[in-house]
C-alpha cells in the first residue's frame, strides 16, 4: 500500500508538515517536525530510485485518473537522481538549521521559516515528479513564492529588495513558461509530458511549437539563472538567512535545470531543439560567457556569501555547456554536476554559514586569520574550495573531466582550454579568501571566534567528507548520470 | 486589406499581445515598485486570454453530455486558469506585502531613490 503510493507520499508528505509547521508557535518545535519531515523525503526517494534502476519507469496515476487526462506522477532514472539529490540536501541540512535559524531569524518568524522551508521543497519535490507540464507551473510556483519570503526573511534591509526583485524576475519567467505551455496546448490539446512528446513530431516545422520551444527556454533560464538572466541571483543568495541561500544553492536551480533537460530531451525532442534551432551554439556560447563573466565578477567581492553566489552562476554555466553539447560524455557531465556542485556549492555556503555565526559577518576583511580560530570549517572551506576549481580528488574534477570528453566527442578542442582557463578564475576567487583566512593574523572581528555547534558542524563534515568520496568513487554519481543521459539521448523508453 | 481582416480575425488574440506587451513594458520602464506589479499584473492576466479563448468553440455549448448538442466548448482551458488566477493573486498578494516592508525599511518605494539609500548607508 505504501511502496505503490511513494510517488504522492512524497509531496503530500512535506505539504502537510508546512501545514502543521503553520500552526505551530515555537521555533524548536517548528525544527523538530521539519527534521522528521526532510528525514523522512531521502527514504521515500531512495527507495524509489532503486525500484527505477531495477525495473523501469514509475507511472503514477494521481487521485485515480489515468495519463494523459489525469495528472502524472512520473519517476524515471533522472527525475528519480534529481528527487534523491533535494530530499538528501534538505535532510543533511536541518540540523544545521537549527543554531543558524535561531541566530539570523527573529523567534516569532521562526515557524513561519520553517514552514517555507516545507513549502519550497514540496514545490521542488513536485516539479521533479510531475509528468504533466501545467502541473510543474503550479509546483514551480509554491517553490518560487516560498522562496520569495525565505529571501525576505534576511535581517538586512536589501533582502526585501533582493526578494521584490527575484519575484519581479521569478513570476515574468514563470509566466513566459505557462505561455509556451499554452501554445503547446493549443496545437496538440495535451498537457502530460510523454503525451506531448508522441504528438508533436507529426506538427514540429510549425510556428506555435517554435514560439512555445522559445518562450518555454526563456522562462526556464530565468528561473536557473542563466547567464546573462542571472541579475536576481547574487542579491537574493547574499542577503537570505544562511539557511535559505545553502538550501536554494543546492536544489533551486538544479530543480530549473531538471526542467529544462525534461522539456529539451523528452518533450521537444533531442533533433527538433538541437538541429532546427540553433540553441546548442547559444547555450555553449552564454555557458563560456556565464564561465569568465560570472568568475571575474566573484574575484571582485567584498561580501563572501555574493562572491559565492557569483560563483554558482558560472557553475551553472558548466551545468548548461553540458546541455548544448547534448552529447552522452556532455549531458553526463552536466548531470552529475547537478549532483557534484549541490555538494561542493551546499558545503562553502554552510561554511560562510557557520563564520556568520561566530563573528556576525561575511565581509572577506573580517575573515582575516578565521581558519586559525575555526580550522575545521575553514579546513572544509579549502577542501570544497578544491572542488570547486576542479581539482582531480575531488567532485569538481569528476564534472570537469566528463565536459571534456564532451566538447573533444564534439569536436570543439577549444572548448577544453576555456575549461582549464576559467578553473583558473575560481583558483583566484577561492584562493583570495584562503589567503585571508589562514595566512593572517587573526583581527578584531576574528580574536573570539571558535568552531561552530556541534548540529551545524555534522552537516558540513558530511558534505566535506562527500566533496571528496565522490570525486574518487563515482560509481554511484556518474554511473546514475550517464544512464539518464543515455535515455535523454534515446528518448523515452 | 487583408492584414485588416487577418487581425479582425484573431482579435482575441491581438489584444492578448497588446495587454502581455504592455505589461511587461510596464514592469520594465516603471520604478515605482506598486506600479511594476500592476503591470505585472496585467502581463499575468494576459496569458488568462491566451488560455480561455481558444477553449470557446462557436457554437458550442457547456461540456455537459446531452443529445441535443455535438458541440462542446472545452472545459479544460478555465479549470487551468482558476489555478494561474490563484497563482497570480497569491504573487500580487506577496508583492504588495513586500513593498509594504519596503516602504517601511527605507521610507520609500521608489527603486533609484532607494538604490540612493543603500548607497549612502
Amino acid at each position: 500500500m505504501i511502496r505503490s503510493n511513494l510517488p504522492a507520499l512524497q509531496v503530500v508528505i512535506p505539504l502537510l508538515g508546512a501545514v502543521l509547521c503553520a500552526l505551530l508557535r515555537r521555533g524548536n518545535a517548528a525544527w523538530l517536525l521539519a527534521l522528521v519531515v526532510s528525514w523522512t523525503m531521502p527514504f521515500v526517494s531512495g527507495a524509489m530510485l532503486a525500484n527505477v534502476l531495477v525495473s523501469g519507469p514509475i507511472s503514477y496515476a494521481l487521485g485515480g485518473w489515468a495519463p494523459p487526462w489525469g495528472i502524472e506522477y512520473r519517476v524515471d532514472v533522472l527525475s528519480g537522481f534529481v528527487l534523491f539529490l533535494v530530499s538528501a540536501v534538505g535532510a543533511v541540512l536541518m540540523p544545521y538549521a537549527r543554531a543558524s535559524v535561531g541566530a539570523e531569524v527573529d523567534a516569532a518568524k521562526q515557524p513561519w521559516f520553517y514552514t517555507m522551508y516545507l513549502l519550497c521543497l514540496t514545490g521542488l519535490l513536485g516539479i521533479v515528479i510531475t509528468g504533466d507540464a501545467f502541473n510543474a507551473f503550479v509546483f514551480l510556483e509554491v517553490s518560487s513564492l516560498a522562496t520569495y519570503v525565505l529571501i525576505a526573511l534576511g535581517k538586512d534591509r536589501r533582502a526585501l529588495l533582493a526578494a521584490y526583485q527575484y519575484l519581479i524576475m521569478g513570476t515574468i519567467g514563470a509566466t513566459l513558461y505557462v505561455v509556451g505551455i499554452g501554445m503547446l496546448y493549443s496545437v496538440t490539446g495535451t498537457l502530460n509530458m510523454v503525451d506531448l512528446a508522441q504528438r508533436l513530431p507529426a506538427i514540429e516545422q510549425t510556428r506555435p511549437v517554435y514560439a512555445a520551444l522559445a518562450f518555454i527556454t526563456v522562462g526556464i533560464s530565468l528561473k536557473l539563472a542563466l547567464f546573462p538572466l542571472h541579475v536576481w541571483l547574487p542579491n537574493a543568495y547574499a542577503y537570505a538567512p544562511s539557511m535559505a541561500t545553502v538550501f536554494l544553492a543546492a536544489t533551486a536551480t538544479k530543480v530549473a535545470v531538471y526542467l529544462l533537460l525534461r522539456f529539451f530531451f523528452t518533450v521537444f525532442g533531442l533533433h527538433f531543439v538541437f538541429e532546427s534551432v540553433p540553441v546548442g551554439e547559444i547555450f555553449i556560447a552564454l555557458s563560456v560567457a556565464a564561465m569568465f563573466g560570472a568568475s571575474l565578477v566573484a574575484i571582485f567581492q567584498e561580501d563572501i556569501k555574493r562572491m559565492l553566489a557569483y560563483s554558482s552562476v558560472a557553475q551553472i554555466g558548466y551545468i548548461t555547456l553540458g546541455i548544448g553539447l547534448a552529447n552522452q560524455a556532455g549531458l553526463t557531465g552536466s548531470i552529475v554536476h547537478l549532483f557534484n556542485h549541490a555538494i561542493m556549492k551546499a558545503a562553502l555556503f554552510m561554511a560562510i554559514g557557520a563564520v556568520f555565526h561566530r563573528i556576525g559577518s561575511v565581509k572577506i576583511d573580517d575573515m582575516a586569520g578565521i581558519g586559525r580560530k575555526m580550522p575545521a570549517t575553514m579546513g572544509g572551506f579549502v577542501i570544497a574550495g578544491l572542488a570547486i576549481i576542479g581539482t582531480p580528488g575531488t567532485v569538481g574534477f569528476i564534472t570537469k573531466w566528463h565536459l571534456a570528453v564532451g566538447a573533444l566527442d564534439k569536436g570543439m578542442g577549444w572548448l577544453v582550454f576555456l575549461l582549464v582557463l576559467s578553473s583558473l578564475l575560481a583558483v583566484v576567487y577561492i584562493g583570495r579568501v584562503v589567503e585571508v583566512a589562514w595566512f593572517r593574523e587573526p583581527g578584531k572581528a576574528a580574536a573570539n571566534a571558535g568552531e561552530p555547534p556541534m548540529l551545524m558542524m555534522t552537516p558540513m563534515l558530511i558534505l566535506f567528507v562527500l566533496a571528496v568520496y565522490f570525486g574518487i568513487d563515482t560509481s554511484l554519481t556518474a554511473g546514475i548520470a550517464s544512464r539518464a543521459a543515455e535515455i535523454l539521448l534515446t528518448g523515452p523508453q | 486589406m487583408e492584414v485588416l481582416s487577418g487581425i479582425v480575425a484573431h482579435y482575441n488574440q491581438w489584444i492578448t499581445v497588446f495587454l502581455m506587451v504592455s505589461g511587461l513594458y510596464i514592469v520594465v520602464a516603471r520604478g515605482n515598485m506598486v506600479k511594476k506589479l500592476v503591470g505585472l499584473g496585467l502581463f499575468q492576466t494576459s496569458v488568462y486570454l491566451l488560455y480561455i479563448s481558444p477553449g470557446k468553440i462557436l457554437g458550442g455549448t457547456a461540456p455537459i453530455l446531452d443529445p441535443a448538442y455535438t458541440t462542446y466548448s472545452n472545459p479544460l482551458p478555465h479549470v487551468l486558469i482558476l489555478t494561474a488566477i490563484v497563482v497570480g493573486v497569491a504573487t500580487l498578494a506577496l508583492g504588495l506585502a513586500l513593498v509594504v516592508r519596503i516602504n517601511e525599511a527605507y521610507g520609500t518605494i521608489e527603486e533609484d531613490e532607494i538604490f540612493d539609500r543603500d548607497g549612502a548607508a
